[in-house]
């Protein structure tokens, strides 16, 4: 079991390099499940998935299965998929509605918001030991609806959820915005379930601003497959931020982001040319969204990590994603596809099939980043690649700490928001107390020491 | 209302399911196991563009995400649906097109260096002819397919599952005009899907 001093010396941010033993070491594995997977908010879900009392939904948290539940008041809960009793997974269906979750081992049941009502035979086998109130579902210690997205943590110490987010709220707004600027308003319209051969950060970092592996798509970017490849136009997206301004953040509590801001005119790029009546559609959305949030419109997001394992794609395409650890070397990636719940059919049509041809494992795009996560993770596993750490010493020292949109702010691409990330993992590994996971200046100052 | 395009599948293949065994019915039937088999080695011989030149222009190919649902829920829930949601495929031959040339980049890095994938074809019964067994210029066919994939050294998939194809007679022979692929599997255990099916 490392050290509080090992763990300084496998993560050296100031100069540079990580170990590779944080990539695929049981023991570290172990540990990242017991200190970091309890302790920080994690995405489950979306209100959209339980839209009715009685709805269910079965998530994961860590490597555990949850289930994401909305009770006979309507009210939202997160349980432990697994009975009090013997351990039974209660519920092992991915969807539905129940008045009750009956298990099926011994057939105890529990209500909607957790509570254990059915013991057979209570009365001559229980009576006078079994307590019901505290033999419920084992529930979250905290939960939080987030204009439609459902977080929730372990750990009753944790900040709430907007706290936890910090500077990085208004990035993950513009994933959960819908397109004209209204806030919240978006459902989800599938889920990607598939597990991949990769430790989970490769998953993560890719979405925390890893800019720098767009080489890696050359294929896709070649054929053309945006929305407006039938019209000819190359590359896997429309070009919106063709004249924006790229930023890179680092946050402090271990979030990152790549963003843009468009310049003051902020004048629309042609999109969408393969139908006109999305082109038309998105036009309007875009100048709605202007007329709405002035200058705040000037901000669109590309890509983003919330520590530690949920990402989010902004725009083209669009969805949040959750990256389940399997083991130090297996990972399950679900990714839950989000459109405007108003938007008008041709667009859901559209955007389900530009979502379908683009990401996940039959995704052209990421097919290759998946490529690079297995053997990225498969060639560090020996006994020589692990005593030669990983580099990370891009774009140092380049970025200000001053800049309005807060976090460290690099207008180059960079390895800076992967530094910031694996210093906030370490604290995390440390046993820090909030005060440092949140990377408030006195635990930052720590960490630097 | 794609719920009715599955039952209307469904009911298509009940109806016909009892289709009689035939001369002419075994005739066919061999022709379309050729054509399968000629299918699979276009595949596994990385002959894509010729692949493509078995489906028919408005072919719709489709592989729904398969679910844990109560029973009695199956018909109606454990599959995705065509033409709505989210699906493993859900495609139309502009974007089949569009995977066979980004196999053909030689730098689409998922298939670079191309995996070695045999496709294997059984079971397969016909279960309706339009307008009749004689005559037939469409068909509803069945099967199964085990389709076996190594790439570069140790990564190995095996996908089992069925399929349900409409073919088409054409100038140029049989064609695929649409395809469901049901892979028997929940989550998927596979980290990329580059095959064809
Ligand atoms: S394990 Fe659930 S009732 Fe016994
Ligand atoms: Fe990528």
């Amino acid at each position: 079991m490392p050290l509080r001093n090992d763990l300084d010396q496998l993560v050296d941010v100031k100069g540079g390099f990580i170990s590779r033993e944080i990539f695929v070491d049981a023991d570290i594995y172990r540990q990242e499940l017991d200190k970091v997977f309890t302790r920080a908010w994690l995405l489950v879900g979306h209100e959209s998935l339980v839209p009715n009392p009685g709805d269910f939904y079965t998530s994961r948290m860590g490597e555990e299965s949850v289930i994401l539940c909305r009770d006979k008041k309507s009210e939202i809960h997160v349980f432990l998929n697994s009975c009090r009793h013997r351990g039974m997974k209660v519920c092992r269906y991915e969807q539905g509605n129940a008045s009750l979750f009956t298990c099926p081992y011994h057939s105890w049941t529990y209500t909607t918001d957790g509570k254990l009502q059915g013991v057979p035979l209570h009365r001559t086998l229980y009576d006078g030991v079994l307590d019901r109130e505290a033999n419920s579902l084992v529930s979250v210690a905290k939960l939080c609806n987030y204009k439609g997205s459902i977080w929730a943590t372990w750990d009753k110490d944790a900040p709430d959820f907007l706290t936890y987010l910090g500077d990085a709220k208004i990035h993950l707004d513009q994933a959960l915005d819908c397109r004209d600027g209204r806030e919240g308003g978006s459902e989800v319209i599938g889920v990607h379930k598939w597990v991949f051969p990769a430790n989970w950060k490769f998953a993560a970092e890719n979405f925390l601003g890893d800019t720098y592996h767009n080489p890696s798509h050359r294929s896709v970017d070649l054929i053309g497959i945006g929305p407006s490849a039938a019209a000819g136009k190359k590359g896997r997206r429309d070009d919106e931020l063709e004249k924006a301004e790229h930023v890179w953040i680092s946050f402090p509590a271990g979030h990152g982001v790549h963003s843009a801001i468009q310049p003051e005119a902020n004048e629309y790029t042609e999109s969408f040319l393969d139908n006109p009546i999305l082109e038309k559609y998105f036009r309007h959305c875009f100048e709605e969204r202007k007329r709405r949030l002035g200058e705040g419109a000037r901000l669109l997001p590309f890509v983003g990590t919330i520590f530690p394992n949920t990402s989010y794609h902004g725009r083209q395409p669009r969805g949040l994603c959750a990256w389940h650890p399997h083991s130090p070397t297996s990972t399950e990636g679900w990714r839950f596809f989000l459109v405007d719940k108003d938007a008008p059919k041709e667009a859901k049509e559209y955007l389900r099939r530009y979502y379908m041809r683009y990401s996940g494992p039959a995704g052209m795009t990421e097919q290759d980043d998946m490529e690079n996560w297995l053997y990225a993770t498969a060639a560090s596993t020996g006994t020589v690649a692990r005593r030669y750490p990983f580099n990370y010493q891009q774009s140092m020292g380049a970025y200000v700490t001053d800049h309005p949109l807060g976090g460290d702010v690099s207008k180059q691409v960079t390895e800076q928001i992967a530094r910031g990330f694996y210093r906030r993992w370490t604290t995390y590994m440390q046993g820090g107390d909030w005060h440092e996971l949140l990377g408030s200046p006195a635990g930052k100052r720590q960490a630097a020491e | 209302m794609t719920t009715t395009v599955q039952d209307q599948d469904r009911q298509e293949r009940a109806a016909n399911a009892t289709i009689e065994r035939s001369a002419a019915y075994y005739r066919l039937k061999a022709d379309v196991e050729d054509f399968y088999y000629h299918e699979a080695d276009l595949l596994d011989d990385r002959r894509f563009r010729d692949w493509l030149e078995l489906l028919t222009e408005d072919v719709s190919y489709f592989m729904p995400i398969r679910r844990n649902v109560k029973f009695g829920q199956q018909a109606a829930r454990e599959n995705t649906k065509r033409g709505e949601g989210i699906s493993w495929f859900d495609e139309d031959k502009w974007t089949l097109t569009k995977r066979v040339e980004q196999i053909l980049t030689g730098v689409h890095f998922a298939e670079e260096p191309l995996s070695r994938i045999t496709h294997m074809v059984s079971n397969v019964q016909i279960g309706g002819a339009r307008p009749d067994i004689g005559t037939a210029r469409e068909l509803d066919v069945t099967s199964r397919f085990l389709v076996y994939q190594n790439r570069v050294e140790y990564e190995t998939y095996i996908f089992v599952g069925r399929r349900n194809d409409t073919l088409r007679l054409t100038d140029a022979g049989w064609k695929i005009a649409r395809r469901e692929i049901l892979l028997e599997q929940n989550i998927l255990l596979a980290k990329n899907l580059t095959t064809f099916f």
